[in-house]
């Protein structure tokens, strides 16, 4: 009798003690964090010019379709994002496998030194690609002196070199970053796999792709809706590699630059504010980050 | 097959180098650029030069240096402190405390890390200016100290943490917070120091939320001062090269001094 009472007496204050521990990170997320992304998708269905705000269901969803600005933001977002990405996975793999194999020395260095990118903040490194890559710039003196080029490249002033740019920065940053990862889960498997495999005659490159791939392939999903999240949401590169700044009238060459991120700024702080909208080209990467996410786990055949 | 063996082990060190080479150099050429002037830095010297004295009294003479690092540094130790606190013990609720409620709870959180920052941004921007905290660094602590993505850290390490220890603590009569404080916290110390270099770093380095919230030169955080200091209409390039190694530094030396832990944290919570 008694112990049945004390125990439930404990259930209860087990409850209790439940709610306390995360009452202070549960207030604070439903007011800085559920309450912006449901407020977010009301006030997409709304126009707000000033601070009159006014109902138009989904008006600005079919806005979206005839705004060349937004429709520029979405192509270049994309252009970015199915090059750079996987680009930089693979090149993160390759430097895994290769990193993983004991025969090679200074492993370590190597690892330290190619990792170090991903310390940099996201400004400090931009602002170095965009002093580097100048027209009259280090890299274009140095490809010039080397006979590689007669003219300087002009990185930062053409719209097609200017997205080269960001992405020779992208890959810069984060291959390093994604290389850990990999290497760190390729340090799990036992040295056994491979060298049963050698003893078949599997090459190295058909261990990495039969070896290698399908044991990471929870970790590389894992990276790529990471990086999908993150170059969708592409907003201190290139704003720091336009010419002025936040200042400037256009973001990289003939806006290149333009992200999606970048226009929802603008739409906010820099043009007349137009709230609604904005929330509706965010809604709009919302949706986007849903779809990809689900095209990742299904491609990899993840059945959770 | 011999000689084609080292033909392949000299390709393999042939891109290992050159990926090192380019991952490295920007940092060499952002140190030797601390110490040269302007011109110099946009020509690509490779030399050190003799600006370094220069280039650091216009740092923090002409622009308020001093103030930006002050502003940095009390706005990212406020935040580690209170992210560490406030969302391990949100993380420990959720575990050990674990109820279907509290469960439904925790999913909608984590689904919510799926949206992204611009999503939020608007209405959130609107709450700071009702509740007058714009251009306050408390606004930024205070919107960034309930990280999802921590509570999910350190909920993934829980797991592997014995309950036993805590039976036995509420055996000899301690209370849950006791418990919680001088039992789990000091034993989970390397999961607290990969935590805390991810929210260091996040929040010294955040750019996006910073320059709405923060609206005058005085408030300014580091990060945002280069930004301002690279758009300029001629920039001092020797200058921002010496902003931005100040700027790199602490992280550099954080990160290399509990790299241990921060990769090993890091992949524990990706793999469960």
């Amino acid at each position: 009798m008694t112990g049945a009472t004390s125990s439930r007496s404990f259930v209860k204050s087990n409850n209790l003690y439940g709610w306390l521990f995360i009452s202070i990170a549960v207030i604070l997320l439903a007011v800085f964090l559920l309450y912006p992304i449901v407020y977010s998708l009301y006030l997409s269905t709304t126009s707000s010019k000033g601070i009159v705000q006014n109902f138009v269901g989904l008006k600005n969803y079919i806005r979206l379709v005839k705004d060349p600005m937004f429709l520029l933001a979405l192509k270049n977002t994309f252009t970015l994002f199915i090059i750079q990405v996987p680009i930089m996975l693979l090149l993160a793999l390759i430097l895994a496998s290769l990193l993983n194999d004991k025969t090679i020395k200074f492993r370590g260095i190597f690892r330290t030194g190619i990792f170090l990118p991903a310390v940099t903040s996201l400004v400090a490194y931009t602002i170095l690609f965009k002093m580097m890559f100048a027209l009259d710039g280090f890299i274009n003196t140095a490809l010039m002196n080397l006979h590689i080029i007669k003219e300087p490249i002009p990185w930062l002033l053409d719209p097609v070199w200017a997205k080269i740019t960001i992405m020779i920065a992208l890959t810069w940053r984060w291959t390093g970053y994604n290389m850990v990862f990999y290497l760190s889960a390729l340090q799990n498997i036992p040295d056994e796999i491979y060298e049963a495999s050698e003893i078949d005659g599997a090459s190295k490159v058909q261990q990495f792709f039969h070896i290698t791939i399908p044991i990471l392939k929870p970790l590389i999903v894992f990276t790529s809706i990471m990086s999908t999240i993150g170059t969708l949401q592409l907003f201190d590169e290139p704003m720091n590699l336009a010419q002025a700044g936040v200042t400037s009238a256009t973001t990289g060459p003939g806006n290149s630059l333009l992200t999606l991120s970048v226009y929802i700024y603008n739409l906010c702080f820099k043009y007349m504010p137009d709230f609604g909208y904005a929330a509706t080209v965010s809604y709009v990467i919302v949706f986007i980050v849903a779809i990809l996410t689900v095209i990742q786990f299904k491609v990899a055949g993840d059945k959770s | 097959m011999k000689t084609r063996n080292i033909a392949k082990k000299i390709i393999v060190y042939v891109f290992l180098i050159s990926a090192f080479v380019v991952s490295v150099f920007p940092f060499y050429w952002m140190i030797v650029g601390m110490t040269n002037k302007s011109v110099d830095v946009i020509k690509g010297k490779m030399t050190f030069g003799n600006q370094l004295i220069n280039n650091l009294t216009t740092l923090f003479t002409t622009f308020d240096m001093k103030g930006v690092l002050f502003n940095s540094l009390k706005i990212s130790v406020l935040t580690v402190i209170g992210t560490l606190i406030i969302s391990s013990m949100a993380a420990y609720g959720f575990q050990i405390f674990s109820s279907p409620a509290r469960e439904k709870i925790y999913n909608a959180i984590l689904l919510s890390m799926m949206v992204p920052f611009a999503a939020l941004m608007i209405p959130l921007f609107r709450l700071i200016v009702k509740f007058g905290l714009l251009n306050k660094h408390i606004g930024l602590i205070l919107t960034s100290i309930a990280s999802v993505f921590i509570i999910f850290f350190f909920r993934q390490s829980i797991k592997s943490f014995p309950h036993e220890i805590i039976q036995a603590a509420r055996v000899d009569g301690a209370g849950e917070f006791r418990i919680f404080f001088t039992i789990f916290m000091p034993s989970m110390r390397s999961t607290y120091a990969a935590a805390a270099i991810y929210s260091f770093m996040n929040s010294w380095n955040a750019y996006l939320w910073p320059l709405i919230v923060l609206q005058t030169d005085e408030k300014k955080t580091v990060t945002l001062l280069i930004s301002s200091m690279s758009s300029a209409y001629t920039p001092q390039y020797g200058v921002i090269m010496t902003a931005i190694v100040i700027a790199t530094l602490p992280i550099i030396i954080v990160f290399f001094t509990f790299q241990r832990y921060f990769v090993q944290g890091m992949l524990g919570s990706v793999k469960q």
